[in-house]
């Protein structure tokens, strides 16, 4: 048990084991936990749990997620279902969010919005890590000239600010939902390339790789088996700091109108039907974007929070 | 300094090299005919395409085309656009300046709150006007500019009705979209400043300061903020690509002419030479704003000129 060892090892940490030493030893338990790695699932979610900003980033999410999830339960109406002498009401307890222009149910349209936007930032996110990883991996471990070659090449994307990165690809795709989650997926693998990169170009010298490779293992075995675990820790909290900026992205993009299109309920979308009502319903550009901030508030609180606890080395990056 | 400005200037040969190619391929790698794509499947006149084709060369071999665009975007031609038939530098014309315009003086509002905020927030560690700042840096961090945007407009045009949206792209109509961008960008280097000035202030030299006497504005202005700053310039540098992808969308709200409003015209018309045109230019000034804060860091950081006079 890695909890038992570190019980032997510091007094400290001892003490932050035992509730009862825990007060003699308080303040530098807190030290000590801010700088030392984890230690197993216990201690990872009670340090998580003690984070104030995790606690308020964790409902913030749940609340977002939970949208998503039952939003086929929890919607009072259909997301699509217009209703014309219903149209541009202030909210009511007939309509939390108010109604729209064709009168649709503005709370369920941002219900049903969750769905797109958790949508969008998984699997942009899990475009950006599949190859950012892959390229990572192949890179800084081989070295040589597919390293130079791919590392130029991350250069260069680099060398585009984040959203002209994603209109290029959006403009050579076609501009689309679809296409704008693979633009965000695409202009994030840059950063998951590199920091990959840098994490095999330290763990392929320990001694532990060595011995995998002195007993023969096969390059790609080392790689998964090996290599990857050990680099899970920073590639997690990288995902989770990326989550909010992939939402921001699909979002900014589908407001000016190149990624969801209308009568779609994501929330970007919405917005870009609410500003034509800026003067008269000022509730259409509200909540739509309040569940935007919410969203990303809470992924940059947990973000923060997981990169605290699971790599510290990452703080100010 | 005159050499490594050289040297600085010749590295970015193949980084210029290869924003070019990478823009050429954004259009060689469209799925289908770029021609005929504009025209988004309805079918134009044959006689047509085939003109825009050949005036676009696209009847040549596709090693022949990049030579050629290599050859075009270096004496500064960029092409005609295919909607207006009018060379893409005259489309993008003076909307460029008004980016840039709008861009800097986001960096400016960002600059002055940001300082101000993260000095305020450093003075005064661990109190409640620390977490107030920090919850407030947060706000601005999550805040998606569009919407920021939207809720200046409903506040101050809508509701107040202190300034009209609508209008020509002078001073007045700068205001909202620099707020806007500013403030979001201030949240990100308040953030900085303060920490960059926490460490400063651990140093010796400060306690040295102290020690003789000085007031503590003196301690500030005179030794720490010069020091902290340093680290600034340089996400300043990067954080400007950001400033200016910004803007792009910024635009979009406050209907300011600048070449984001061009560009989500023109990739909604396919109109590629423009949009290439566009991300000739935005990308290289981005290089290029780096290699200027590259620079200004040699010559604000003395300790690096004397490295490398050691060295």
């Amino acid at each position: 048990m890695p909890e038992n060892t570190k019980e032997t090892t510091t007094p400290v940490a001892a003490g932050s084991l035992e509730p009862v030493t825990l007060e003699v030893g308080a303040q530098n338990t807190a030290l000590e936990q801010k700088t030392r790695p984890f230690h197993g699932l216990r201690d990872f979610t009670r340090r998580m749990y003690r984070n104030g900003s995790a606690r308020v980033g964790f409902v913030l999410l749940i609340v977002v997620v939970g949208a998503a999830i039952l939003a086929p339960v929890i919607a009072p109406y259909d997301p699509d279902l217009t209703n014309s002498p219903e149209r541009l009401q202030p909210p009511s307890m007939q309509h939390f969010f108010g109604t729209d222009a064709l009168g649709r149910d503005m709370f369920s349209r941002v219900l049903f919005g969750a769905q797109l936007t958790l949508q969008i930032g998984v699997i942009a996110l899990s475009i950006a890590a599949f190859f950012g990883i892959a390229i990572g991996l192949v890179t800084g471990y081989y070295g040589g000239f597919i390293d130079g070659l791919f590392m130029r090449l991350i250069d260069l994307l680099l060398a585009f600010p984040g959203i002209l990165l994603a209109l290029m690809i959006v403009s050579t795709l076609g501009p689309n939902l679809t296409n704008a989650m693979i633009a965000v997926g695409i202009s994030s693998i840059p950063g998951f390339a590199r920091l990959v990169r840098g994490s095999v170009l330290t763990i392929r010298e320990l001694e532990y790789v060595t011995a995998a490779r002195a007993i023969g293992v096969s390059a790609p075995r080392i790689l998964w088996k090996t290599v990857l675990p050990n680099a899970m820790a920073p590639i997690i909290v990288l995902a989770t700091l990326l989550f909010p900026d992939a939402v921001l992205v699909a979002a900014s993009l589908s407001f000016i109108g190149l990624g969801a299109q209308p009568p779609s309920p994501e929330w970007g979308a919405l917005l870009v039907d609410g500003r034509l009502y800026i003067q008269s319903a000022s509730w259409l550009i509200t909540f739509p974007g309040l569940a935007i901030f919410i969203t990303i508030m809470g992924s940059n609180l947990v973000g923060n929070a997981l990169r605290d606890v699971l790599d510290p080395h990452l703080r100010g990056r | 300094m005159l050499a490594y400005l050289i040297r600085r200037l010749l590295v970015l040969v193949p980084v210029w090299l290869g924003i070019i190619t990478l823009t050429f391929l954004m259009r060689a790698l469209v799925p289908g005919d770029p021609v005929e794509s504009m025209f988004f499947g309805k079918g134009g006149d044959p006689k047509v395409i085939q003109s825009i084709r050949v005036e676009m060369g696209l009847d040549r071999p596709l090693h022949e085309q990049y030579f050629k665009y290599i050859v075009d975007v270096s004496r500064g031609d960029l092409g005609k656009s295919i909607s207006t038939r009018r060379p893409v530098i005259d489309e993008i014309g003076d909307r460029y300046l008004k980016t840039i315009i709008l861009a800097f003086s986001s960096l400016a509002v960002a600059v002055v709150v940001g300082i101000f905020l993260g000095v305020i927030a450093a003075i005064f560690k661990d109190t409640v006007i620390d977490t107030a700042m920090t919850v407030l840096a947060l706000i601005g961090l999550s805040m998606p500019a569009f919407w920021l945007g939207l809720l200046f407009i409903n506040l101050f045009a809508v509701q107040l009705r202190w300034i009209s949206i609508v209008g020509p792209p002078d001073f007045p109509h700068l205001i909202l979209p620099s707020l806007t961008l500013g403030f979001i960008y201030a949240a990100v280097l308040m953030r900085l400043v303060r920490s960059s000035l926490l460490e400063v202030l651990s140093q010796d030299y400060i306690r040295t300061a102290k020690s003789k006497g000085l007031a503590i504005r003196q301690v500030l202005t005179r030794h720490a903020l010069k020091n902290a700053l340093i680290p600034v310039v340089t996400i300043l540098g990067l954080q400007f690509g950001a400033l200016l992808g910004g803007a792009f969308v910024v635009e979009n709200v406050f209907v300011w002419p600048g070449v984001g409003q061009l560009i989500v015209k023109a990739i909604s018309q396919r109109d590629f030479p423009v949009i290439q045109g566009i991300v000739l230019l935005v990308s290289t000034t981005y290089v290029l704003v780096n290699l200027l804060v590259d620079v200004l860091y040699h010559q604000l950081d003395p300790r690096i000129t004397a490295r490398k006079g050691a060295s």
